[in-house]
């Protein structure tokens, strides 16, 4: 079992990073021949660079189209950041400071994530349109995550396993020298849920993720006018 | 007419309960083979299924590894929803294919079939399906039922534009031979006789002669309408709608005063007497260019120093955005190909630049006079146009695009009131004619599109009596002077912003 899980382990970090290096590589070598940019948009790198900010941090567009829906989004994704912070202790020896600073916020955050997701989803289940647009894996997306944080939530509050013990297995791991886990069944399940998100990130729409930075539509300064733009495949028209 | 009834307004703007299908047997013409052939299209659909599909997987790759936007807008998209009320097909037709991520998702859901992993191994999990024939004409259907607004691009979280993947699906029906025949045939046309309306060279001269004996009767003026004149300052494009469909004329009129006024020297240009560009529309990066490529040989050949264009809503997307790219009208060129024209133009002045910024220019350093009474009988609202709007810009800062025809407005008459918050600006609601979709048989999927904007008119129209909507857009002004009627208003309610320009101007008497 625990080989399983170390093997388990390894092989979602190495196709997480393999995968989405390879998106990131495949999305940046595709020309974007035309400027598109959503306008009104910044007319300087600096201002698109704020707007880029403001959509990744605040969801800006979200927040203009629907309230509720950019509520529960921001509140999970927030959360999962801080949760995310606070599991850096597990892989830093000794725990940064700013980690240590974070350590109670994650813990709320834990409980507010499980929130979001649950109004997430209750939105796919009860809001036509939604359904309507919703696919099995959008609800096994929010399931899949909605378990991962449920299950680290159990472990904290109800059955604390040998935290010691945990943090040397992720330490094992970042340098390869493989480390016991613990033996504990929902510890196990938590971790082989997060491998199995790490292995489906690169293909899935958790995509958004990187595709963000690489949204024309936002990503474009508005200034076509002042400088020619032209894609190398465009440019062989005009030979 | 009197048939025809329009979809009743929604007491409060409520998101429409879903109809199932309610669009699904509305389809543009299938274009001609002629037409196709045309313009470099096959003819019509291979006679073997397979074949048509392998093409269109094809050309799906080709257009994943040339358009960046096409590739990230397939993956990226969560389904959360947020465009999914924006768009006004679906507020009009209550049909769940016209929300936005829906028309998406039918091209998305072949894609994840042929070009992901999870699609290939789980199908079913993914919304993944195979492409058939059915498939096919579901695209035909509802791709056609997309005037390309990017209203949704607006809320998405990851600002995907289903316009792109409208083009790119436009651009795959074509060419397997399934092209769409209003767009397909007025490009055929802008080729052969050079302009959307087919009007010759000759026509084009004795109606601008016509225009300068109607101005000169009304005021008395020696108002020019040039064409084809070498050294001119300013070369004019403008829609071909402005030569002779109503009201885009009056509009044309109001360019030519405020050049007169101006005393700068202009012309129009025979070869080149179109500034709309369906090459957009269809998502053809060639088509799109070669008919650009007409108004750089009118600018080379004139030898101008400046290119002004008139009201019209995508020409101005292509104009503003595009031309620097497909013909170098612009600056910042470091290559022969656009230095030879930029070289030319004088960079003094924005190049292109739009008409509303000419005239507002000329308005701010106080150039041009008028006599607002003129436009007493007005109340007048702004229609913003999708792209103007919300793909391009005028003057120098962002969102100048909705202040400087505003200030014309504001500087030309006296009564203006705005349409409800949501209704205008970035997020303003598309005419419901758009996109190459300005045909008779999708004329019911053109009334129901224009449900948000006609609501939005009705309140302005109650409270205020608003009596006139300004816009600058030719397929605005034809698509309202034909449902204006429709939703019980008088066609003359929708006009120019340079028409307005054009009642007011003093020329002559300084
Ligand atoms: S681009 Fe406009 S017409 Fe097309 S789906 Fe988006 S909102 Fe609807
Ligand atoms: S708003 Fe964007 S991410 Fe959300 S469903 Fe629409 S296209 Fe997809």
């Amino acid at each position: 079992m625990n080989a399983l899980i170390t093997l388990l382990f390894t092989f979602a970090i190495l196709a997480f990073v393999l995968g989405f290096g390879y998106r990131i590589y495949d999305y940046a070598r595709t020309p974007a021949p035309l400027l598109i940019p959503t306008t009104p948009a910044p007319t300087s790198r600096v201002g698109m660079l704020l707007r880029m900010l403001r959509e990744v941090t605040l969801f800006e567009s979200l927040f203009k189209a629907n309230l509720w829906t950019w509520a529960a989004s921001w509140a999970f994704h927030v959360s999962l950041a801080l949760v995310l912070i606070r599991h850096l202790r597990y892989f830093t020896e000794p725990v940064w400071f700013w980690v240590v600073l974070a350590q109670p916020f994650g813990l709320y955050a834990g409980l507010l994530m499980v929130a979001g997701l649950a109004a997430l989803w209750a939105r796919r289940i009860f809001v036509e349109r939604i359904r309507y647009i919703s696919t099995p894996s959008d609800h096994l997306m929010l399931a899949l995550l909605l378990s991962i944080a449920s299950s680290g939530l159990f472990i904290k509050f109800l059955f604390n396993t040998d935290i010691i013990g945990v943090k040397r297995f992720c330490l094992g791991i970042l340098h390869f020298d493989f480390q016991a886990l613990p033996g504990d069944g929902l510890l196990y399940l938590h971790l082989s849920l997060v491998a199995l998100l790490l292995l489906i990130f690169p293909f899935s729409k958790l995509l958004h993720a990187p595709g963000i930075f690489f949204s024309p539509s936002r990503n474009q300064v508005d200034n076509p006018r002042e400088k020619r733009h032209l894609s190398a495949w465009a440019a062989k028209l005009e030979k | 007419m009197a048939t025809i009834t329009p979809p009743a307004y929604r007491i409060i703007p409520i998101i429409p309960v879903l109809n199932h299908g309610a669009m699904a047997k509305s389809m543009p013409y299938v274009a001609s083979e002629k037409m196709q052939e045309a313009i470099g299209f096959p003819g019509k659909l291979a006679e073997n299924w397979q074949e048509t599909h392998d093409a269109v997987i094809a050309k799906m790759g080709e257009l994943l590894g040339k358009y960046r936007s096409l590739k990230v807008y397939m993956d990226a998209c969560v389904h959360c929803g947020a465009c999914s009320d924006k768009c006004h097909y679906f507020i009009g037709t209550q049909d769940p294919k016209n929300m936005p991520v829906a028309r998406q998702d039918l091209m998305r859901s072949v894609y994840r079939r042929y070009f992901t992993l999870a699609g290939k191994l789980f199908p079913q999990w993914v919304g993944a399906r195979d492409l058939t024939r059915e498939v096919l004409d579901e695209w035909f259907s509802y791709f056609n039922q997309c005037s390309e607004c990017r209203r949704c691009s607006v809320f998405c979280p990851y600002g995907i534009d289903t316009a792109e993947i409208t083009m790119a699906a436009k651009e795959i029906l074509d060419s397997v031979g399934y092209g769409q025949k209003y767009s397909n045939e007025i490009i055929g046309k802008v080729h052969k006789i050079g302009n959307n309306l087919g009007l010759p060279g000759p026509a084009l001269e004795n109606t601008l002669e016509g225009l300068e004996e109607d101005v000169k009767e009304d005021t008395g003026i020696d108002v020019r309408f040039p064409l084809d004149v070498k050294g001119a300052e300013v070369l004019l494009i403008t829609p071909s709608a402005d030569f002779f469909a109503e009201p885009h004329i009056d509009s044309l009129i109001g360019y030519a005063k405020v050049f007169h006024a101006s005393g700068v020297s202009w012309t129009l240009s025979s070869k080149a007497s179109e500034a709309g560009n369906f090459g957009m529309f269809i998502g053809n990066y060639d088509q799109l260019r070669k008919i650009a490529l007409r108004v750089r040989e009118a600018a080379l050949e004139l030898g101008v120093k400046r290119i002004v264009v008139g009201e019209c809503g995508h020409a101005w997307r292509v104009a503003y955005s595009f031309w620097n790219t497909l013909i170098g009208v612009g600056a910042g060129a470091k290559d022969p190909y656009a230095i030879q024209l930029q070289n030319q133009l004088d960079h003094r002045y924005k190049q292109p630049m739009h008409i509303c910024e000419f005239t507002w220019d000329l308005i701010e350093r106080g150039g041009l006079s008028f006599n607002k009474e003129a436009n007493d009988k007005h109340i007048i609202t702004f229609h913003d146009s999708c792209n103007v709007a919300r793909a391009s810009r005028m003057g120098d800062m962002a969102g100048g695009q909705f202040e400087i025809p505003r200030n014309i407005i504001k500087a030309v008459a006296n009564n203006f009131v705005e349409m409800r918050d949501g209704t205008t600006r970035e997020q303003t609601f598309c005419c419901g004619g758009g996109g190459g979709l300005l045909t008779d048989e999708l004329l019911d999927l053109r009334i129901k599109g224009a449900l948000p904007r006609m609501e939005a008119l009705q309140q302005v129209a109650d409270s205020h009596g608003v009596n006139f909507m300004a816009t600058i857009c030719a397929i605005c002004k034809a698509q309202f002077t034909k449902v204006l009627p429709i939703y019980g208003f008088d066609r003359r309610v929708v006009g120019g912003v340079h028409q307005l320009v054009s009642n007011a101007i003093k020329l002559g008497d300084k």
